[in-house]
């Protein structure tokens, strides 16, 4: 490791020798980052967009509250 | 029709939350109770400077980390359940739910991330003290994480701390300490943990256990069933103090679930405990829920037809909840209609759903047979629980006898317990969390917000295809850790 007094740059070269220095965990990375890609590159972009967004803030009320007080409001209590 | 589209929306959308939780739930346990047994490996080779502790703590180091580079961020895939397929539920809980998970993202998830770096690289680059505080800090960072999602857990099967605005459709946190330290929070944050801390040590038991079968590693091995079995005894003892508090509070916020639970149909003063159908403890189950011998523990039918407490308190049947609960969402639709029309009766509508709000969710349950969750699974899962803890109580309390009288290694009938142990610790983990979320249904927030309300208005077939999706990514990841895991305890040798 290069001697410096600076604490970034010695967190930065702690970091960059861990990594250098792994073995087995460069595996582990690989499929880390393999996941998070798939995570949050294809199944949050494609699969899962929230389903209120692109409504504004009333819109997104009115939406819960049609479900909040449905169909049933009107049916009397056996 | 519509209201069978409705069902399987809901029961897909229910199962692909189970699926992605039940993982989840894989990895997080292991996390937390490896976490604990290295740390106790460090601190012991920084007390002794013996060489033989930190390889051992190494090893296990070694495998925790292939655990949390598989598991880690599953459980986002949660939180983007939450928006997609219950949209309603997320925006009707509000920042209730929303703070914990963001102070759970934020300052627990970092906190980790920081400490597992230095107890990876840090050997032999920081001080041995600096070294031990970032290996139980990361194990500290994993338990913190677990708090807050814990607390929002306990939300939802124990709403408090809140207030519903009908202008806003959500719920207002009044009181964020009621939400972050309700008693039901702190005994469901301590079960869990000492569940994991269990879940940990049986497996670090097993792979010893292993090794013993496989005549190597027998140092290494003894000495690590002997750390595990007693990290896993502190855990147990834990778990069974919790577990005796969250059987009071269930019986308190959630009688459904432990009449459920226990198959009760019939309840009354002095219940008997089930331990299987036609096995009884006379007045156990009594003692569980109201540490009295005749206290009154109210059974399926008289919480769906009403009953009296010890106390005399009058329990209100379902139907009438359900009247009740048709007021309120009845007073809310009206209230919305008129509020900026008809502020008279805007007001009588606030007031009329101020007075049945505490019903608000039963308004939408069609018929009270509805409120009654799946009984024999609840019931069973109950059983495996509690059979598999007692019977791995069991197995530490033997694994440490025969390791202090120095016959463990020639007990192999022990050490093939042992091994076999490991699948046994993670269903009784899955079972608890069946029991406790299949035993709360029909709920998504207890008495508030139906699972039919909770889910969007989406269709059913993107639900069953992100399903498979996740079905096809996770068992991927699942073989994956396991071939990993599997390879480096095969390849490891430690000369005794």
């Amino acid at each position: 490791m290069k001697h410096t007094h600076n604490p970034f740059i010695r967190i930065w070269h702690f970091y960059i020798e861990g990594f250098r220095n792994m073995t087995w965990g460069r595996t582990l990375w690989i499929i880390i980052l393999l996941k998070l890609f798939i995570m949050f590159a294809i199944l949050r972009v494609f699969f899962f967009q929230p389903a209120l967004a692109g409504k504004s803030e009333a819109e997104k009320q009115h939406t819960v509250a049609t479900s909040l007080s449905g169909e049933r409001v009107d049916k009397p209590a056996e | 029709m519509n209201e069978m589209i409705q069902e399987t929306l809901v029961g897909w959308s229910r199962s692909q939350f189970a699926l992605t939780a039940c993982y989840h739930w894989l990895f997080v346990p292991l996390t937390l109770g490896l976490a604990v047994v290295m740390a106790v490996m460090e601190s012991i080779y920084v007390k002794t400077q013996d060489e033989f502790w930190k390889k051992a703590a190494q090893f296990w180091q070694k495998i925790f980390g292939i655990n949390f580079a598989i598991g880690v961020a599953t459980g986002i895939i949660l939180e983007f359940e939450f928006g997609t397929n219950w949209s309603n539920y997320s925006w009707f809980v509000g920042d209730i739910f929303g703070a914990p998970l963001a102070i759970e993202g934020i300052l627990a998830f970092f906190m980790e991330a920081t400490f597992i770096a230095v107890m990876f690289f840090g050997w032999n680059k920081v001080s041995q003290r600096f070294h031990l505080a970032s290996t139980w800090l990361t194990g500290l960072g994993a338990t913190i994480s677990a708090w807050w999602i814990l607390v929002a857990n306990t939300w939802m099967q124990h709403p408090v701390g809140m207030a519903f605005n009908p202008d806003t459709v959500r719920n207002e946190m009044v009181d964020f300490w009621a939400v972050a330290f309700q008693p039901m929070a702190i005994t469901k944050f301590f079960h869990t943990v000492s569940s994991g801390w269990m879940t940990g040590a049986v497996f670090v038991v097993g792979v010893s256990c292993w090794y013993l079968l496989r005549g190597r590693n027998k140092r290494f091995a003894l000495a690590s069933i002997r750390v595990a079995s007693v990290v896993g005894l502190v855990g147990i003892l834990t778990v069974m103090f919790t577990g005796d508090r969250a059987g009071i509070q269930i019986a308190q916020n959630q009688p459904m679930k432990l009449a459920a639970a226990e198959g009760l149909e019939h309840g009354g003063a002095g219940a008997p405990f089930s331990i299987v159908p036609g096995i009884e403890v006379p007045k156990a189950l009594s003692i569980l829920a109201t540490h009295d011998t005749e206290g009154v523990v109210p059974g399926i039918q008289d919480l769906l037809n009403g009953y009296t407490d010890n106390e005399g308190n009058v329990h209100l049947s379902a139907d009438e909840k359900i009247r009740r609960g048709r007021q309120a969402v009845n007073a809310f639709a009206e209230y919305r209609k008129t509020v900026n029309k008809d502020s008279v009766t805007a007001i009588q509508a606030r007031q009329t759903f101020e007075e049945n709000q505490a019903y608000f969710g039963y308004g939408h349950i069609e018929k009270k047979e509805d409120l009654v969750p799946n009984i024999t699974i609840v019931y069973w899962a109950f059983r495996i629980m509690i059979g598999f803890g007692c019977l791995l109580t069991l197995l530490l309390c033997l694994t440490l006898w025969f390791e202090r009288r120095g016959t463990l290694a020639q007990k192999r009938w022990m050490q093939h317990w042992g091994v076999w142990s490991i699948p046994m610790v993670f269903l009784a983990g899955q079972a608890g969390w069946v029991v406790a979320e299949v035993g709360r249904q029909p709920w998504a927030i207890q008495d508030l917000m139906p699972v039919g309300v909770a889910v969007s208005g989406i269709s059913a077939s993107s639900v069953q295809v992100t399903f498979c999706l996740f079905l096809a990514l996770f068992t991927i990841l699942l073989i994956a850790e396991i071939r990993i895991m599997c390879k480096a305890i095969k390849n490891f040798r430690m000369e005794d």
